[in-house]
């Protein structure tokens, strides 16, 4: 717990000096960033991820709820009550299979079937969403491959929530403080007629935190560091376990991770075959 | 030569209030929804382009049509289009303003639409549709005044506008290519995600753009001496005839293609269409009335008795043209977003205020269409006293 909090810590010192001051780029629009930026994804750099193990998840009903809320608290996501149509989300939860419905699951484990799997941004190295947008108001950041979000420069198109595959963005319908019982001063509120999204907590990174879904858990349910690290512990969960990406036919490089084995099982039958399966999986 | 739109009879005058009082209505909506935002539309999570887009999406076909009069007549010399081209330029104009009107509209930060010049991003193919229609519209305005202003003082145009106008033909052909480039690229949309749609695209908007002509010439010659003459009208009615079978065609491709291959992701958004989708059928009923229509239109235009005469060329026409206003500014948009890239079914249904201010902005291109038409009558003197 120590040591990976203190990976934690240097990676996110690293991710704050390479994007030049995080939170000054959030705040001035991330003019510079957004002019200079839509290179790849740094391959020598920092690539940050995040990977969530659904058979943890399946252990406690609850935590998926508490990261929602967390994370929504955390930035002044406006709740409108059961109104599907003016709705503002980062992350949410769907079941299972409609989380993964074009992969059609069908007789699957009972601790998978149904249970709700968070869903959120994927940040994907290759990104539908900056291509599309015509302002450079959504762009991938050099220093960590965070897609990040201009709310001061977005003309409020739609043509990014068009272009996701993942459902992830939201549009501000109407004014979302409309939505807002309690503001966090620490985190801007939106204005009505711009696109938002999950940006990894990139202003709690910036700060040496963890993103709030992540802090929320205690056990390791979310994993989130350095896929270019070899030593992180993104890396090491990919190495021993069996991952899926939401629709990853799709060639967007999406970077949350879905851990859907259940490591007894895969003990007990073939420790060999573990390896093996993890490395010819659909993460490669 | 402007101001000879500025006088008229009481008909003209009852006519053009008229239409003032729709866009009255339709601004008094949008001033609306710029305080409240976007949710007075039906718009929603889901469903997050709808009437407006839709309706741009056609519009940009009946600009694009103009090049189906100006390309007879200047590439080949077709004279008898020669009164014709006058309209199609004046109609594309009047198209292109709708167009961006219903971009404007569909913002949701109007206020900030110069960031698309200030910062210009060549990746994206909103960037190239706002250089084509831009251009398709400061192409039409150069040429029609200045060939209009050579015709009132009886000489010929100048020559350097030809080369102007060999321009106008292909970038007439881009500004509908871009538009589907808009769909056409995306992941995300399996329903647009096919090669046919810009030639799709295209083969609809010759054939709804010249029906439309068609019919305001007819409209035209009623109200003034303006007589586009038979040759004219039967040509463009051969035109129509073969867009309209070469979208039919189109549209069977997509289905077969859709249909015998048996993805799921790419069959669903065709129920959606034509039974429904768990449930929700909201646009069989529309999609069928275009099948019927379009069906009821070949069989009068292919039939070159019922293509000549006058009454039925103008039932086929209003076929042709609502059969597509159906296809194109209902079911191609709403359809790409259900079911949503989760695979779950959304209703959306356009609100009373978003088809008010829709409709305003249909009054804002008759509007533009009434004026210079009158102005074009006004010059070859061609207007009843």
């Amino acid at each position: 717990m120590d040591g990976s909090r203190r990976e934690f810590l240097k990676l996110a010192g690293l991710t704050a000096i390479g994007a030049t001051g995080a939170s000054s780029v959030r705040a001035s629009g991330g003019a510079s960033s957004a002019t200079g930026g839509h290179a790849e994804a740094s391959s020598d750099g920092v690539r940050l991820a995040m990977v969530v193990d659904l058979r943890k998840f399946s252990r406690d009903g609850s935590l998926a709820e508490r990261c929602i809320e967390a994370c929504h608290r955390a930035h002044n996501v406006p709740d409108f009550g059961d109104d599907p149509k003016n709705e503002v989300k980062w992350i949410w939860t769907e079941d299972f299979e409609t989380a993964f419905h074009s992969q059609e699951f069908h007789f699957i484990r009972e601790d998978l079937k149904g249970k709700p799997t968070l869903l959120l941004c994927n940040h994907c190295d290759n990104p539908p969403c900056t291509r599309v947008c015509p302002t450079q108001a959504t762009w991938k950041r050099d220093a960590d491959g965070i897609v990040m979000m201009d709310w001061h420069r977005c003309i409020g198109c739609r043509y990014c929530v068009v272009a996701c595959p993942y459902g992830s963005r939201s549009f501000n319908w109407k004014n979302p403080r409309l939505g807002l019982e309690d503001i966090d001063i620490n985190f801007p509120t939106r204005m009505r007629g711009v696109v938002e999204k999950c940006t990894f907590c990139e202003e709690r990174l910036a700060r040496g935190q963890q993103p709030a879904c992540v802090e929320v858990c205690s056990n390791d349910e979310i994993v989130f560091g350095d896929l270019n690290d070899p030593g992180s512990k993104v890396r090491q969960l990919l190495a021993e376990r069996m991952a899926i990406r939401r629709k990853s036919g799709l060639g967007t490089q999406p970077e949350v991770y879905y851990v859907i084995d259940d490591p007894r099982t895969l003990q007990e039958f073939a420790p060999a075959a573990v390896v093996d399966g993890a490395e010819g999986g659909d993460h490669a | 030569m402007l101001e000879k739109a500025l006088s008229g009879n009481r008909t003209y005058w009852t006519w053009i209030f008229f239409l003032l009082a729709i866009i009255g209505a339709g601004a008094a909506c949008w001033f609306w929804q710029l305080n409240v935002g976007l949710t007075i539309t039906g718009l929603s999570r889901d469903v997050v382009w709808g009437f407006y887009i839709a309706q741009f999406t056609f519009l940009v076909g009946v600009a694009a049509s103009a090049v189906m009069v100006v390309l007879p007549y200047y590439l080949h010399n077709y004279k008898a289009f020669g009164k014709m081209t006058i309209l199609g330029e004046f109609l594309a104009i009047a198209a292109v303003i709708m167009c961006m009107t219903f971009i404007f509209v569909d913002m949701g930060r109007p206020d900030r639409i110069l960031n698309v010049f200030l910062h210009p991003t060549p990746h994206s193919m909103m960037f190239w549709d706002t250089i084509a229609l831009g251009g398709y519209l400061v192409l039409n305005i150069l040429i029609s005044r200045v060939t209009l202003s050579s015709e009132r003082r009886g000489i010929a145009p100048p020559k350097w506008i030809r080369p102007i106008i060999i321009l106008s033909i292909p970038w007439a052909v881009s500004i509908h290519t871009v538009t589907a480039f808009l769909y056409a690229g995306l992941a995300a949309r399996p329903f647009w995600l096919t090669a046919i749609l810009a030639p799709r695209f295209l083969a609809s908007a010759f054939a709804a753009g010249p029906a439309l002509l068609i019919l305001l010439a007819l409209i035209v010659r009623r109200i003034s001496s303006f007589d586009p003459g038979r040759e004219a009208i039967n040509k463009l009615a051969e035109i129509v005839t073969y867009a309209m079978i070469l979208n039919v065609f189109f549209v069977a491709m997509e289905l077969f293609t859709a249909l015998y291959s048996d993805i799921p992701e790419h069959v669903h958004h065709f129920q959606f269409l034509f039974t429904g989708l768990e449930g929700n059928s909201t646009l069989a009923p529309w999609m069928w009335l275009s099948v019927l229509l379009a069906v009821v239109s070949l069989v009068i235009l292919i039939n070159p008795a019922t293509r000549r005469s006058e009454t039925t060329l103008i039932l086929g026409c209003i076929a042709v043209f609502f059969s597509l206003w159906i296809d194109k500014g209902l079911g191609m948009v709403i359809a790409g977003f259900v079911p949503n890239p989760l695979g779950q079914v959304v209703e959306y249904a356009p609100t009373l205020p978003e088809l008010t201010i829709s409709l305003a902005i249909y009054a804002g291109g008759v509007l533009i269409v009434t004026g210079l038409y009158k102005i074009a009558l006004e010059v070859r003197g061609q207007m009843k006293a």
